[in-house]
């Protein structure tokens, strides 16, 4: 066995010790700590990206000495390792963007907790991501939840407090539907880790044995994450959650815990219930028709929105249909546009609350469109990095929000005919719509006439790290709307590793 | 201003054009405007936010009896809420009648997995409990991401609830400042009881390889004891043996050690290396390798985050 092999586990192990040691320290060295993590597990993750690419399959690590059905254990893979340093470098890019704002919104003896949030939260993200066993998923989307909690909360204000309740109970209800499920899973088929339970679900699915308690399985499971990820009729809570947490928090938690929880989905549709389960429950289906919604009414929310940070949450909403419609089309191009999403959804929304707390900074931290005129001559960075992020998520060429929308038409014409139309139109209709509320905020944040009053004189000059930060989610942007093909081939090739 | 010329004000593209400029009053073109007249600028008809009773007015909005439409849509809410519930719970009462007959001997969760928990755990782990030999062992890095749920609980508590010292010392009119409580029966058998209680605490976690018990269930107990003792004896007689720093201490050196336990632990199953654990004679009170001290580290920190639970809440502080 390979070195290399062991890095998925020391980072996610890692991750949780700087956590715990982050304790007795004080701001400044926990802030230090938590950066070295980060970049360590970044540094990591990519050894582990290139080794796997090398063998060309993914390789299973028993946590401990006893394999599969009587061990806990971990799975890596080309896509796993990939996702894990694009999440590493998501979360290092708005820890670094948004410092100045931690240190400012939180209070000075709590810092020290912020990061042993930021660190546990990264080892849950990772261990999500790895996992191969169904019930590790499951303690770390808990721990996941309970950091993400946190993370709204340090900032105490009436209004983060509110959203943190509401998060927190959204959240847990979609907790003990996933535990449901999985107690039933194991009840019918007596495992927990992934394979040996795919391998008992497939032979029940042949005897026909309890097919009932497999659909309510299915539906309660991917409706307890669905929950967790926001999707359209569950994301009442996501506009307070992300629009008043300290502005690393909302890029962190938009980016990428929503996400996790939908690959997560993924891979459990993957590689435990298997497409003809799938399909034969129709749950795919349902996913797309909400994804459908929440594309249209994410999109309505954001321009009925009066301020910055509502808007880019609803824009969020809307994204996460995007998402969802593309795991409804029940087809591997659909799931690959999926995944695709997930990354440019991760890079360009955490750009924009990073761009846009600059331009609300340059207003005097005030957050409504009137007060954000000119916003972008105050702050020129900001500016352009909030219209980068604007025509990405628009979806114009060269930018990523452009392939995966590409990736969502193609993905719908391959598929069953019923959905091409639905899928076109609304994707059509969704990016007007985008186009309105996001060129509407471009067009004021450009408009140097009539600044209002209050915003006079101010000019902000960025810290290095923020512009470094901004910088860097602008070149992944570019990045992924640019070296497309690649990526997308190296998304196939994880999403074929999975079976 | 005076009438409104040929609906301009109100046609699309205008309303398109403020809404773009950001035009943020919500009657301009919707309303007429006209100015006050003479007499209305003098008395009491003058709008003057200042005269205004906020509460009177919030209570009028606030009540529902009021408003027939939001009453009857909380209605309508509830109930819908209630006949959701209710279904789910009947889709779910369905399902798990369909489920395997709990205990069957034939039933599928009956397999493979379970047989070598049972019948070689003992063997490979060293321990005769055999659920603490298979959370703690097998199944490992489960119990280890459920600690950690303990101590970022813990957290989460203390973001939300702790105040600087200072601050407590100075608000006055907190009951918990009149406490000790002048009790004596009570503190007679709190100094009786709660030894009694630290030591079986002590017993279940050291035993818990042994007999029924182990980390989580022993340092609730430990935890409990630390409570009984500081609501009879007061905060400032608690921190002289633990206080916030003794805190800190136990929890992280206990979690640490038991992540670098974990972490070796991890690296030699996986690499097929031999670890350092002796196992021991199954029985014995020093046997069954990592698995006495993970008990002793985990029964610490629930311990730690019990007591932390309750200061937190009860004083906002340790």
């Amino acid at each position: 066995m390979s070195f290399v092999q062991n890095f998925p586990c020391f980072s996610i192990v890692i991750c949780m010790a700087a956590g715990i040691l982050s304790t007795p320290m004080n701001g400044k060295n926990a802030k230090r700590t938590t950066l070295a993590v980060v970049s360590l597990v970044m540094v990591m993750s990519i050894a582990v990206f290139i080794y796997t690419l090398g063998t060309g399959t993914s390789f299973v690590y028993t946590m401990g000495k006893y394999p599969a059905p009587w061990g806990n254990e971990i799975r890596a893979g080309v896509l796993e390792c990939f996702l894990a340093t694009v999440f590493s470098m998501v979360m290092l890019f708005s820890l670094i963007g948004g410092m100045d704002h931690v240190f400012k919104d939180v209070k000075e003896e709590k810092i020290n907790l912020y990061f042993i949030l930021v660190d546990l939260l990264l080892s849950s993200l990772l261990a999500i991501i790895y996992t191969n066993d169904l019930f590790t998923g499951y303690v770390f989307v808990e721990i996941n939840t309970i950091a993400a909690c946190g993370m709204i909360m340090i900032r105490e204000s009436g209004r983060s407090l509110v959203a943190a309740i509401r998060y927190m109970v959204m959240s847990s209800i979609g907790s003990g539907l996933i535990l449901i499920g999985l107690a039933m899973l194991y009840d019918i088929t007596g495992h927990l880790l992934m394979r040996p339970v795919r391998e008992a679900l497939s032979n029940l699915a042949q005897t026909g044995e309890y097919m009932m308690p497999i659909l309510v399985i299915i539906s309660v499971i991917t409706v307890g994450l669905a929950i967790k990820s926001g999707l359209y009729p569950f994301h009442s809570w996501m506009p307070d959650a992300y629009g008043y947490s300290t502005i690393s928090s909302s890029s962190i938690l938009s980016g990428l815990v929503s996400k996790s929880y939908i690959f997560l989905l993924i891979k459990i549709f993957y590689r435990v219930f298997g497409s003809d389960l799938l399909l034969k429950s129709k749950i795919v289906n349902v996913l797309f028709v909400f994804g459908l919604i929440g594309m249209i009414m994410g999109s309505v929310g954001a321009i009925m929105a009066r301020d910055i940070y509502r808007m880019i949450a609803y824009s969020s909403i809307a994204q996460i249909g995007y998402i969802y419609m593309g795991i409804g089309l029940g087809t591997e191009a659909g799931m690959i546009a999926a995944v695709f999403h997930i990354l440019s959804h991760a890079a360009t929304k955490s750009l924009l609350f990073l761009s846009a707390k600059g331009l609300t900074d340059a207003s005097g931290r005030r957050r409504q469109y009137l007060y954000l005129r000119g916003a972008a001559f105050r702050n020129p960075l900001a500016g352009a990095a909030f219209l980068v992020g604007s025509l990405s998520m628009v979806g114009i060429p060269m930018l990523s929000g452009f392939i995966s929308k590409l990736l969502f038409a193609t993905a719908a014409l391959e598929g069953s005919p019923r959905k091409v139309f639905y899928t076109l139109i609304v994707l059509a209709v969704s990016t007007v719509l985008n186009a309105v509320y996001y060129l509407h905020t471009v067009i004021h944040i450009y408009t140097p006439k009539e600044i209002p009053e209050e915003c006079r004189g101010i000019h902000i000059r960025m810290t290095p790290g923020v512009a470094l930060a901004m910088i860097c989610l602008i070149l992944m942007n570019f990045i992924l709307g640019l070296m497309s093909q690649p990526i997308t081939d190296l998304i196939q090739l994880g999403i074929e590793m999975f079976v | 201003m005076s009438r409104i010329r040929d609906n301009y004000e109100n046609s699309l593209w205008n309303r398109l054009v403020r809404w773009v400029n950001g035009d943020t009053d919500p009657f301009k073109g919707r309303m007429e405007m006209q100015p006050l007249r003479e007499a209305d600028l003098k008395g009491d008809s003058v709008y003057n936010p200042d005269r205004l009773d906020r509460e009177k007015v919030e209570q009028y909005l606030n009540d529902l009896s009021k408003n027939k439409e939001m009453k009857a849509f909380r209605f309508l809410y509830c109930l819908g809420s209630v006949a959701f519930c209710l279904l789910l719970i009947a889709v779910l009462l369905l399902t798990v009648s369909h489920l395997p007959v709990l205990g069957d001997p034939n039933g599928p969760n009956n397999n493979e997995v379970s047989a070598r928990y049972i019948e070689h755990g003992t063997e490979e782990f060293g321990a005769i409990n055999m659920v603490t030999n298979m959370i703690l062992s097998y199944r490992g890095f489960d119990t280890f991401g459920e600690t950690c749920v303990l101590f970022i609980a813990a957290t989460c508590v203390i973001v939300l609830l702790r105040r600087p010292e200072e601050e407590i010392e100075s608000t006055k009119e907190t009951d918990w400042q009149y406490e000790p409580k002048p009790d004596a029966i009570l503190q007679r058998i709190t100094r009786i009881v709660v030894p009694v209680i630290f030591l079986y605490g002590f017993y279940i976690i050291l035993n818990g390889h042994l007999s029924p018990g182990g980390g989580f269930s022993g340092g609730a107990t430990v935890g409990a004891g630390l409570i009984l003792y500081v609501t009879t004896f007061g905060f400032h007689n608690t921190q002289r043996f633990f206080g916030e720093k003794t805190y800190d201490r136990v929890k992280v050196g206990a979690l640490s050690l038991y992540s670098v336990t974990m972490i070796y632990y991890f690296y030699t199953g996986a690499n097929a290396l031999k670890n350092i654990f002796p196992l021991g004679t199954p029985g014995n009170i020093l046997s069954s390798g990592m698995i006495l001290p993970i008990n002793i580290f985990v029964g610490l920190e629930v311990a730690c985050t019990i007591y932390a639970f309750f200061a937190m809440f009860r004083r906002g502080g340790m």
